[in-house]
C-alpha cells in the first residue's frame, strides 16, 4: 500500500468539523454586497421624497443623485434577488434550516435572552444556534422576503397589483419597503458587533471551519 | 469581442491608479476613494482593467437597457391599472416638474395644434376643438412618480389608441415619440404596446374641468402604466417611428421602460 493512500479513518479524523459549508459562505459574502449596495441606493431614493422628518447624510448614499441611486437598485436587486432565492431553496432542500433553525420555542428564546444580557450566553460549539440566534436568523430571512416582496409591489404595481393588495396599496407597501430596512439595519448593527465579539464565528463564516 | 487593455507592460496597476487620483481634484478623489473602497463596487467590477466610474457607468446602464426587456416581457397589454372611486382623489393634486409652477408653458389654445409625424397615413395637425371632439372616457388612477410619492386624480379624455386607429398610425411601429413645450424641450418615447394599452390616454380634463396650465393644458398624455415623468404634459407633437429618440429624463439615466 502505497504512502500516499488515506485512510477512511484519516479522513474522519481531519481537525476541525465544517460549521458553514462552502454554499453557505459565497451566498452570505454575496447577500453582504448585495444588501449594502441596496441600502446605500435605497438611501438615495428615500431622499428624493423622504417618508419621515429626515433624509440620509448624503455620504452615506450611492448613485450621486436619484437617477444614480436607481440604476445601482435595480441592477443590485437581481443579485440580491437570484442569491436569495438560491439561498432559500438550498436550505430547504438540504434540510439546513429546519436543523439549524428549528425548534424555536418561547421558554428557550427566554432563557437565552436572559443568558445573553447577562453574558452567560456560551457559544462552545458554533454548529448549535441558541435560541437568540435562531430567532434572529428566521427573523430576518422573513424580514427578507418581506422587503423583497413589497420592493416588487413598488416596482410593478399595476402587472403585480396582487402583490399591493397584499400590503394594503401602494403607500403602505412603501412604508413596509422603509420598516424592514430598518430592520435590516438593525440586525446588521447587532450582527457584525456579535462577530466581532465572537471572532471564531466571523472566520468560520470565512474559511468554514 | 476582446477588451482593450489600458495598461502598459511593466507598469504597476495600483501605482497607476493611485498617481491619477492624484490629479483628480479633491471632492472628485475623496468621492473616488470612498465609493471605491467602501462599496464594493470593486468585486463587481472584477475582470475590469481600470477601475474607474465610467465603466461602472457602463455597466449599470446595460443593466438598464436588460431591464427595459425584462419589464417589456413581463407588461401584459390587457393588465389595467386600480382604478379609484372619486372619494380617493388626492386634494390638491400636486404640481410636479423640474421648474416652478411659474415656469410652466403658458400654451395659447386657440393657437395651437397637436402636429403628427412619422408613420402615419394622415398627418393633418389637430385644433383643441377638433379634438375635444372624439369620444371622451373619465379615469380615476393613482400617479406615482419617480422619487416614490405617489397620489391619485381623475383624467379625462380619449384612449391614445383610438386616435392612432383614426390617424392610420403603423401601430407595428417601435415608439410614439412626444415633444413638448416645457422649458428647454421635453420629450419622452412611449413603446407602441404601452401606447396601445386601453388606460393610455390622450388627457384634456383634470377632475372633469378643461385641464389647467399646471397639470399640462392643453394636452398631456396619461399613462397609469408608466412612472410619473413618462406622462408627458404640454404636449406638441407626436411621432410614429421605429427610431428610439431619447427623452428629457431617459437621457440623464432614469429607466427608459420605466413601467408600473
Amino acid at each position: 500500500m502505497s504512502s500516499l493512500t488515506v485512510s477512511d479513518e484519516q479522513v474522519r479524523a481531519t481537525p476541525g468539523k465544517v460549521i458553514q459549508p462552502v454554499w453557505v459562505r459565497v451566498m452570505h459574502w454575496t447577500n453582504a454586497v448585495a444588501m449594502v449596495l441596496m441600502i446605500l441606493s435605497g438611501w438615495q431614493i428615500y431622499n428624493a421624497s423622504p417618508l419621515f422628518g429626515f433624509s440620509f447624510p448624503r455620504e452615506y448614499t450611492l448613485g450621486g443623485w436619484l437617477g444614480g441611486g436607481l440604476l445601482w437598485h435595480f441592477a443590485a436587486m437581481w443579485l440580491l434577488m437570484v442569491n436569495g432565492l438560491a439561498y432559500l431553496i438550498t436550505g430547504f432542500a438540504t434540510g439546513r434550516f429546519a436543523k439549524k433553525l428549528l425548534p424555536i420555542t418561547p421558554a428557550g428564546v427566554i432563557h437565552d435572552v436572559r443568558a445573553a444580557l447577562t453574558f452567560k450566553l456560551s457559544h462552545d460549539d458554533l454548529s448549535v444556534y441558541n435560541s437568540v440566534q435562531r430567532v434572529l436568523y428566521a427573523g430576518i430571512i422573513v424580514v427578507g422576503v418581506l422587503i423583497v416582496l413589497s420592493g416588487l409591489s413598488m416596482w410593478k404595481p399595476v402587472q403585480l397589483h396582487w402583490l399591493v393588495t397584499l400590503f394594503g396599496d401602494y403607500p403602505t407597501a412603501r412604508y413596509v419597503h422603509f420598516f424592514c430596512m430598518a430592520a435590516i439595519c438593525a440586525f446588521l448593527v447587532i450582527h457584525v458587533l456579535l462577530a466581532l465579539l465572537v471572532p471564531k464565528s466571523l472566520r468560520a463564516m470565512i474559511i468554514g471551519r | 469581442m476582446t477588451k482593450r487593455s489600458f495598461l502598459i507592460p511593466g507598469v504597476d496597476k495600483r501605482l497607476l491608479i493611485k498617481d491619477s487620483i492624484k490629479t483628480m481634484p479633491d471632492v472628485t478623489r475623496r468621492r473616488f476613494i470612498a465609493g471605491g473602497a467602501s462599496l464594493g463596487a470593486l468585486t463587481l467590477l472584477t475582470g475590469c482593467d481600470v477601475v474607474d466610474s465610467s465603466s461602472a457607468d457602463a455597466l449599470l446602464a446595460k443593466i438598464s437597457k436588460f431591464n427595459d426587456a425584462v419589464q417589456s416581457f413581463i407588461f401584459n397589454p390587457d393588465a389595467l391599472a386600480p382604478t379609484f372611486p372619486e372619494s380617493a382623489i388626492t386634494k390638491p393634486f400636486p404640481f410636479n416638474a423640474y421648474y416652478d409652477l411659474d415656469d410652466a408653458p403658458e400654451v395659447d389654445g386657440e393657437a395651437w395644434k397637436l402636429e403628427v409625424r412619422g408613420l402615419v397615413d394622415n398627418k393633418k395637425s389637430w385644433t383643441l376643438p377638433e379634438l375635444y371632439k372624439l369620444p371622451q372616457f373619465t379615469q380615476i388612477t393613482r400617479h406615482i412618480c419617480v422619487e416614490g410619492w405617489s397620489a391619485i386624480g381623475s383624467w379625462t379624455g380619449t384612449p391614445l389608441r383610438d386616435f392612432l386607429k383614426l390617424i392610420g398610425a403603423d401601430t407595428r411601429a417601435k415608439y410614439v415619440w412626444f415633444q413638448c413645450a416645457d422649458k428647454d424641450g421635453y420629450n419622452s418615447p412611449l413603446d407602441m404596446r404601452t401606447a396601445l394599452h386601453p388606460q393610455t390616454q390622450m388627457t384634456f380634463k383634470y377632475a372633469n374641468d378643461i385641464l389647467p396650465r399646471a397639470y399640462g393644458f392643453p394636452m398631456k398624455i396619461r399613462v397609469p402604466t408608466k412612472l410619473g415623468f413618462k406622462n408627458p404634459k404640454y404636449v406638441m407633437s407626436m411621432e410614429v417611428t421605429n427610431d428610439y429618440k431619447g427623452g428629457y429624463w431617459e437621457d440623464q439615466g432614469y429607466n427608459s421602460f420605466s413601467g408600473s
